[in-house]
């Protein structure tokens, strides 16, 4: 009885706790989807109210649309993500499992030096990076993005998919070397499937901040054909003059792939939990 | 003709010398169990004729050929592992037939050959499901089906009960004996537990530290162990060893009874005070702390009376008893 009264209490303060963040971390992501709708007088007025007749516009999407070239822009941005997300996967577990499963001379010391990379931010390396670029001919152009990306996520893939890789069973991989199957094989058909939950954890880890990033896209790739989104929508802030209902307007739209991607990993995720956990 | 001969097998793994000089054989359709405590290499050596790990020296013969330098899935070898790893994702009869697609057979000998094994193992409902929708027994049936699709020349066994329950461990002990009799295949069997050993074996091989102790049937290495380590290892209770409570005996030597050959005799050279009744119903277990001090335990056989706290005597059938040496080896009884 006791057990009970206290358990639910733990439920309805645990729950208050969430929901209390969920408001907080969702509150700045209703603004702006609320104010993308509003005409830039209404904005400023009441920056928090919902539109109504009188203020609802859409002028701030038909800027985008009109004016910047958003869905090149859109699909760059989808490129890059997308493509440094696969490299990072791949690269990373093939490394991870490299490191987990065979022994081999300075096996630990590789595995800190792939490591060594978590704690350097990668930024500090611009300038050496720009000049790489600049005579392998790579600036403006995606693959530029795309490698940088792929380095800067390689790090934290292979130290967190190499702990997971080392949980799964020496048995099962030993089954299927004696049932005949390649070191691949076993990678993608045994191992990957089992470290799924882990794969999506690094994934989601890794698309945000891609997706999200102006540094690497204005320095390596502002040309306007290679621009990304977050780079493009750039235009609409100018140095005296904001546009602000085309800035709101393609945010908000700019939210939409993340929040797809993110639920497909998101649910792999809750997948491989509970499978774990039915076992 | 022999299924398995391993000709002076050493593995190091770095500076630590796991298996020292390993040399024995395995004949055709022999049931043999490596037995030894934990860490004395056996489940290594067992990766070593798998081909899981390379031998460092030494040849391994499987059937005619040597088969040092030839991977796993081709040494005509089927394993069957403690922890059942069974492929989760997939079907029962996907688990049991993916090696035979591997090596390339036609769907109608595996599906041949799976329905044989289902049948065998009582398999056959579950075909359809999946690893973690079935219980401990059965996943290790499975496991043991797996390896008998692939109609190996040799089948290596690692510990497989160490994972089921007590009563389960029994009824499989019971089945893979039965399996033997009826495929009359070489198996190779490793535990630590020296009951599976003796219920199990054709050929009991001991290892300790990496080295082979002894090799033999169970009742010769029961009746006619070479050395103390091997005498202890084998039969429960394990034997008691005596330095002071018997007189008769040179400085260093070791006189060791098994608990089954102890009498409750009023003549008995023994004497001590019981410290502790074990009663099973068929055999009563006497824990005795004899007047020099040494601890020993006594097996009757049915039920008996005495309490703890009794003082006795215990006598026991020179003939029964065995002589160890100060290097523990055992000194035979001089031609009589």
């Amino acid at each position: 009885m006791n057990m009970t009264r206290r358990t639910s209490g733990t439920t309805i303060a645990a729950h208050a706790v969430l929901i209390g963040y969920t408001l907080i971390a969702l509150f700045p992501v209703f603004v702006i989807l609320i104010n993308s709708f509003k005409t830039r007088k209404a904005i400023f007025r009441e920056p928090l109210a919902l539109p109504d007749a009188d203020s609802f516009s859409m002028i701030g999407y038909e800027t985008v649309m009109k004016q910047g070239d958003f869905f090149l822009y859109f699909q760059n941005s989808m490129i890059v993500t997308i493509v440094s997300l696969t490299l990072i996967l791949l690269f990373g577990a093939m490394a991870a499992y490299a490191l987990a499963e065979y022994r081999f001379k300075g096996n630990t010391l590789m595995g800190l030096y792939l490591a060594l990379g978590i704690m350097i931010p990668i930024r500090i390396g611009t300038v050496a990076i720009l000049e790489m670029m600049v005579s392998s001919g790579l600036v403006n152009t995606l693959t530029a993005l795309i490698l940088v990306y792929t380095a800067q996520g390689l790090p934290l893939a292979v130290f967190i998919l190499s702990t997971f890789m080392k949980g799964v069973s020496d048995d099962l991989k030993n089954a299927g070397r004696i049932d005949g199957l390649s070191e691949y094989k076993i990678f993608f058909r045994l191992v990957l499937p089992l470290v799924r939950p882990a794969m999506a954890t690094v994934a989601v880890f890794n698309m945000i901040p891609i997706w999200n990033d102006l540094w690497f896209p204005l320095i390596l790739a502002p040309a306007e054909e290679v621009k990304t989104l977050t780079l493009g929508s750039q235009v609409f802030i100018g140095q005296f003059v904001t546009d602000w209902n085309a800035v709101l307007s393609a945010l908000s739209m700019a939210i939409l792939p993340v929040m797809i991607l993110y639920v497909i990993f998101s649910r792999q995720l809750i997948r491989g939990i509970t499978s774990g956990a039915v076992k | 003709m022999t299924a398995l001969k391993l000709e002076n097998v050493n593995k190091s793994f770095g500076p630590v010398h796991v298996l020292k000089d390993i040399s024995l054989t395995v004949e055709k359709g022999e049931f043999v169990v490596f037995v030894g405590p934990s860490g004395c290499g056996k489940s290594t050596l067992l990766r070593v004729i798998a081909g899981l790990e390379d031998a460092s020296s030494g040849t391994i013969t499987i059937g005619d050929d040597v088969v040092n330098a030839v991977p796993p899935a081709k040494r005509g070898i089927a394993m069957v592992f403690q922890s059942y790893a069974l492929y989760p994702h997939l079907s029962v009869k996907d688990n049991m037939s993916l090696g035979l697609k591997q090596e390339g057979q036609p769907k109608s000998v595996i599906a041949e050959r799976v329905s044989k094994a289902s049948k065998m193992l009582e398999l056959e409902q579950y075909l359809p499901r999946r690893p973690a929708e079935l219980s401990g027994g059965q996943r290790q049936r499975v496991a043991i089906g797996r390896a008998i699709v692939r109609e190996p020349k040799l089948f290596l066994f690692d510990e497989p009960l160490s994972n089921l329950d007590a009563a389960l461990r029994m009824n499989t002990r019971v089945e893979i004996a039965a399996l033997h009799r009826t495929l009359s295949a070489s198996m190779i069997y490793v535990t630590h537990d020296q009951i599976e050993a003796m219920t199990l074996a054709d050929k009991i091989v001991v290892l300790r530290d990496g080295r082979v102790e002894q090799v033999g049937s169970p009742m010769d290495l029961y009746n006619n162990p070479a050395n103390r380590f091997v005498a202890g290892f084998l039969g429960s209770p394990s034997m008691n060893f005596l330095e002071r409570s018997v007189p008769g005996l040179a400085a260093g030597q070791t006189l060791g009874i098994r608990p089954e050959h102890l009498a409750l005799r009023a003549d008995g050279q023994i004497s001590g005070e019981v410290t502790h009744v074990e009663r099973l119903g068929g055999d009563t277990n006497l824990l005795v702390s004899t007047d020099q001090g040494e601890i020993l335990t006594v097996r009757l056989f049915g039920q008996n009376d005495t309490d703890v706290g009794a003082h006795i005597q215990l006598g026991f059938d020179p003939e029964m008893a065995f002589r160890f040496d100060q290097s523990d080896n055992r000194i035979l009884p001089l031609a009589a």
